[in-house]
């Protein structure tokens, strides 16, 4: 909480910027047998370009079922999804695309590909990718240059993570999307695995969205997303960002 | 009733697991069902047989001779052991069957001048037996009655030693010496061209002239005592009347098909359930190991909890036993099906009064035990695996398996191949026993798929090389005793014939050290073309003026090569015994034949050129006039029609074949979709995680496909050449066991066969490719990212 408070100046919302993606009155209701959930109850969205978005609050108020509509792994039950101002249309096809193209994941389990080292994640990656980066260069931009040839199971959670990271950015995507990445790790890994992501949100001008539980990470965004009851109850703007090296838990 | 709650996991456990589960029961199924069939339709065939044997009356020895009067008899049933004496008069005569233009052949057998006979007691299914006042009365077999349509009262005519005789049939009957009815120079039972049939002795005596005598002698021993000890005895009483030997009822034709085909069964039940049940062992052991490596937290959970080991193996255990069980239940119905559908394809050709199909409790016991058992190999590891996680361990979440930098991750070898194929080769390469061991697995349903097609390559080569390329006449006709040679020009003269060649068959013993051979020996023209005999190596064989030509079998039997010298022991006129050398020998699928020019042979005999056998080639046109005058012909013992034969090869072996081979399709088929579903199944399981991140990262569905399936084809080509290669060693496999010195199925397998066997097995993988397929598209991203493994 030091960090935070230290760094953060309270602001206000500005829509003036370009926003790399817009969410328009999305709404989601599951249906488990009788029983109705209002995952998301009528939220609108910016994500502005190069901004680094932290997304809180408490458990089932609808963050992940956001991040999971705006990267197009789940559909809305109403609104619709705009990237550049275009909406990402209802075919499966045209939504994979999107994901190949534009959008970068990071979840809370690192998800890597056992069979393949470090560098082969993330060469599956560029080698669908139009305009990637090497993917050794990927792996210098989370600090791990010199473990290319590990296997995940020889990498710590924190590498893995960071594996991971660098697997989504580097096709250098316009989107990073990233659903409690510090989530499994302790605080050290959590913080290294942080300054990868803002690393990439400063060098290559990801537009990023990190989900979190942890307050203490609310200090590194330029933007904090604050979730309750299925919608999106407060935007704070940080008018300085805090290094993730000033942030501990 | 409470079901225990482990127990109530099982059955949802099961249920969540219905489509891999059922897929192996089908495999266990398609082992039990081949399990039942054969020793269901071996019990009804050896139990029937028995019972026919014991009841009727069938001899143990057997033996014919030229004629001997009836006190010589005496001094046989005097012998040491022998129990019960039967002398008979055994002719063969021309039957003429008017709706029939073809000659057919009789074999008239006597029965004693009052009762029944002591021995091959015939069971009357109509009418009587004969009166010995009425000589034109006789009992024919069932099977030549239904094929003439005959019923008491009703006559025919036959040719009784030259004398045309007008037969008035009185009853119709069976005889345990008849089960398999085959005419002279045949294999298959040919109701319509060969009948029995019974007269009273004095009569068929006084139509052959040997009143006061006999020709043919069955006989019981006592019990214990082995026909062994007694033929040589027997033997020596009868050489002086022309006695050809004496044999046992196991060499008697009848009998010796019979066993032939229980052994075959046997031989069967063995083989391929065998295969099935191992493949299904496998198969559990992969989809249980996987079930447990799944849930390791809750075997750990229960482990917490207290419950012992020996309570987490078991209930994994009663899991593949329900399994198994519901594969034996399938199992137990195709198989009583098939066993009864195959004891009525037998009682076609071996007729008894009654054939009862009855499987025994013992089958059901059998098969219950072996494919049980089966599985429960298949539960070893993986209990192994559970019964060995401490509870702390089994719910710790596992680490990511452990990939080795070897061969497949040097960089060299992998530049230029892709990330996706990269996972597919690592995947395969990383459990090597379970790679191999799939691939087996498949190789055995493609080899199953070739062994059953090619019986029917290797019945087409069969009829093809013996009735065609061997045996190039259209008609054979032996005599009842030898005749002058000039009987060759004669029959050249008849209508319709085209070519004729004489031949001489004499009963022979074929000596050579210690290893001797009771058979025909045949002599024919050292230029003969309508007997084309060729070498292992398909060069034709020639009949030497001076040296034998033996069959493979027989060369085998003898353990002789070219160049070896043969005693060879005439069993009829002077009994004189020749040396002769080895000259080739040649290939045969049928019998153990063996051939001496035949002047040599008339030497060996001291005759001075007779013949026995012509061999014809016929004008198909001129049949009728043909038939006509053969039907006039006292002396001819036997006509064979090679088309009546090949016919009949054909209808009764070939359909039956037919129906047979499309069962172990069907089984084959099971098995290749059983391999690959669980194969994919499994696959998608332990891929699922993987292939949701490359579906988020952006791959298409068609390319995470490729992962998936890229990988199942990379452990089904292997198994496809393997799988053929395993065909023709099972085909090996199989010939061998069935292989007998009547027939030997030859391994012959087409390419054609080897690509059909290829092509059905890809096919039956299709369905399991859609419904994976299926699932791989319904793959829900969200909830396999955001659970651990």
């Amino acid at each position: 909480m030091r960090g935070m408070m230290a760094c953060t100046v309270m602001g206000t919302h500005d829509a003036g910027r370009p926003a790399t993606l817009s969410g328009r009155g999305l709404t989601k209701v599951y249906h488990t047998g009788t029983v109705e959930i209002h995952a998301l109850r009528g939220v609108d969205v910016e994500l502005y370009d190069g901004e680094l978005n932290v997304l809180v609050g408490p458990s089932g108020s609808g963050k992940s079922t956001l991040l999971n509509i705006l990267g197009g792994l789940d559909r809305p039950t109403e609104g619709e999804v705009l990237f550049r101002g275009k909406p990402l249309g209802e075919r499966e096809a045209d939504i994979t695309r999107f994901r190949r193209e534009h959008v970068g994941f990071v979840f809370q389990f690192y998800n890597l590909i056992a069979s393949l080292t470090a560098e082969e994640n993330v060469a599956l990656v560029t080698e669908i990718a139009d305009h990637p980066l090497r993917p050794r260069d990927a792996l210098a931009l989370v600090g791990l240059g010199e473990r290319l040839r590990a296997f995940p199971a020889e990498l710590s959670g924190g590498e893995q993570q960071r594996v991971a990271i660098a697997r989504a950015i580097a096709k250098q995507p316009e989107l990073l999307l990233c659903d409690e990445p510090t989530g499994a790790l302790d605080s050290t890994t959590g913080v290294m695995v942080l300054r990868a992501i803002d690393q990439v949100n400063r060098e290559l001008g990801t537009t990023t969205a990190l989900i979190t539980h942890n307050r203490s990470i609310e200090g590194m965004a330029d933007r904090v997303l604050r979730f309750a009851d299925g919608r999106i109850v407060e935007v704070v703007e940080n008018a300085e960002r805090c290094s993730p090296e000033e942030l501990s838990w | 009733m409470v079901v225990a709650p482990l127990d109530r996991k099982l059955l949802r456990d099961l249920w969540r697991l219905r489509g891999q589960a059922l897929a192996i029961a089908l495999i266990v199924a398609s082992g039990v069902a081949v399990l039942v069939m054969s020793l269901s339709a071996m019990q009804a065939l050896d139990d029937s047989s028995e019972a026919y044997y014991e009841r009727f009356g069938f001899a143990e020895v057997f033996g014919s001779l030229k004629r001997a009067p009836e006190r010589v008899g005496r001094r046989i049933a005097d012998l040491e052991g022998v129990q019960v004496v039967d002398l008979r008069v055994v002719r063969f005569a021309v039957l003429d069957m008017p709706e029939l233009q073809e000659p057919v052949i009789g074999r008239l057998v006597s029965l004693p001048d009052r009762g029944p006979p002591l021995l091959n007691r015939l069971a009357l299914a109509a009418g009587r037996l004969p009166d010995l006042a009425r000589s034109d009365e006789v009992v024919v077999a069932e099977p030549f009655a239904e094929a003439h349509d005959l019923h008491p009262g009703d006559r025919f005519g036959a040719l009784l030693n030259g004398r045309r005789r007008s037969l008035e049939v009185v009853g119709i009957a069976l005889s345990p010496e008849f089960v398999y009815a085959i005419g002279p120079g045949t294999l298959m039972p040919d109701p319509q061209h060969y009948g029995v049939l019974w007269m009273r002795h004095r009569t068929l005596a006084a139509a052959f002239d040997l009143e006061g005598a006999f020709n043919d002698v069955a006989l019981t021993l006592y019990p214990g005592v082995a026909p062994k000890a007694v033929l040589p005895a027997v033997d020596d009483i009868l050489e002086p009347f022309g006695g050809v030997g004496a044999y046992a009822r196991k060499d008697q034709i009848s009998h010796w098909f019979l066993a032939n085909e229980i052994e075959q069964l046997e031989t069967l039940a063995r083989i391929l359930p065998t295969i099935f049940l191992l493949v299904a062992a496998f198969l559990t052991n992969m989809v249980l190991a996987r079930l447990v490596f799944m849930e390791r937290a809750e075997i750990g959970l229960l482990k917490a909890f207290g419950y012992g080991n020996g309570v987490v193996v078991w209930h994994y255990a009663k899991m593949v036993i329900a399994l198994s069980l519901l594969g034996l239940v399938i199992g137990w119905g195709a198989g009583f099906w098939l066993g009864y559908w195959l004891t009525n394809v037998y009682s076609q050709m071996f007729r008894f009064p009654e054939l009862v199909f009855q499987p025994s409790i013992d089958i059901y016991a059998i098969s219950l035990a072996v494919s049980v058992g089966a599985s429960l190999i298949g539960v070893v590891s993986a209990a192994r695996y559970a019964g060995g996680l401490p509870p702390a361990e089994a719910m710790r979440p596992a680490q990511p398996p452990v990939f080795r930098h070897g061969a497949w991750s040097g960089p060299r070898l992998l530049d230029w191949i892709d990330q996706p194929t990269r996972i597919i080769l690592r995947q395969v390469f990383r459990k090597p026993l379970r790679s191999l061991l799939t691939s087996l697995g498949l190789a055995a349903s493609v080899g199953l798929l070739v062994v059953s097609m090619q019986w029917l390559d290797a019945l087409d080569y069969m009829v093809e090389q013996y009735f065609h390329d061997q045996q190039r006449e259209d008609m054979t006709l032996a005599f009842a005793d030898p005749q002058p040679e000039k009987v060759t020009r004669e029959a050249a003269e008849l209508p319709g014939v085209l070519a004729v060649e004489p031949a001489r068959s004499a009963l022979v013993r074929f000596l050579h050290g210690h290893r001797e051979h009771r058979g025909a020996l045949t002599g024919i023209a050292p230029d003969s073309a309508l007997t084309v005999l060729t070498d292992a190596d398909g060069r034709a064989v020639r009949v030497p003026a001076e040296g034998l030509l033996l069959s493979d079998v027989l060369a085998d039997k003898l353990a002789v090569t070219p160049g070896d010298v043969v005693q060879v022991r005439m069993l009829e006129g002077r009994r004189r015994e020749i040396s002769v050398p080895v000259s080739a020998v040649f290939e045969s699928v049928i019998g153990t034949p063996a051939y001496v020019s035949l002047a040599a042979l008339n030497r060996a005999l001291e005759e001075h050129r007779t013949v026995n056998v012509l061999q014809l080639v016929i004008d198909e046109g001129e049949q009728a006039a043909l038939y006509q005058r053969l039907r006039g012909l006292a002396s001819i013992g036997s006509v064979t029609l090679k088309r009546a034969a090949t016919d009949m090869f054909d209808e009764t072996i070939g359909e039956t074949m037919l129906v047979m081979v499309s069962f172990y399709l069907a089984f084959a088929c099971t098995m290749a979709f059983g391999m690959v579903y669980n194969n994919l199944r499994i696959a998608l399981s332990e891929r699922g995680r993987e292939l949701a991140t490359l579906r988020v990262l952006g791959f298409r569905p068609g390319e995470i496909s490729y992962m998936l399936f890229g990988e199942a084809a990379l452990l089904v080509l292997p198994g496809l050449p393997v799988g053929c290669l395993l065909g023709w060693a099972l085909a090996q496999l199989m010939a061998a066991s069935f292989a007998t010195e009547l027939f030997r199925v030859p391994v012959v397998i087409e390419p054609s066969t080897y690509g059909l066997a290829v092509v059905i097995a890809l096919a039956a993988m299709v369905p399991s490719v859609l419904l994976v397929q299926g699932r791989l598209t319904r793959l829900d991203l969200i909830a396999v990212l955001k659970t651990r493994e």
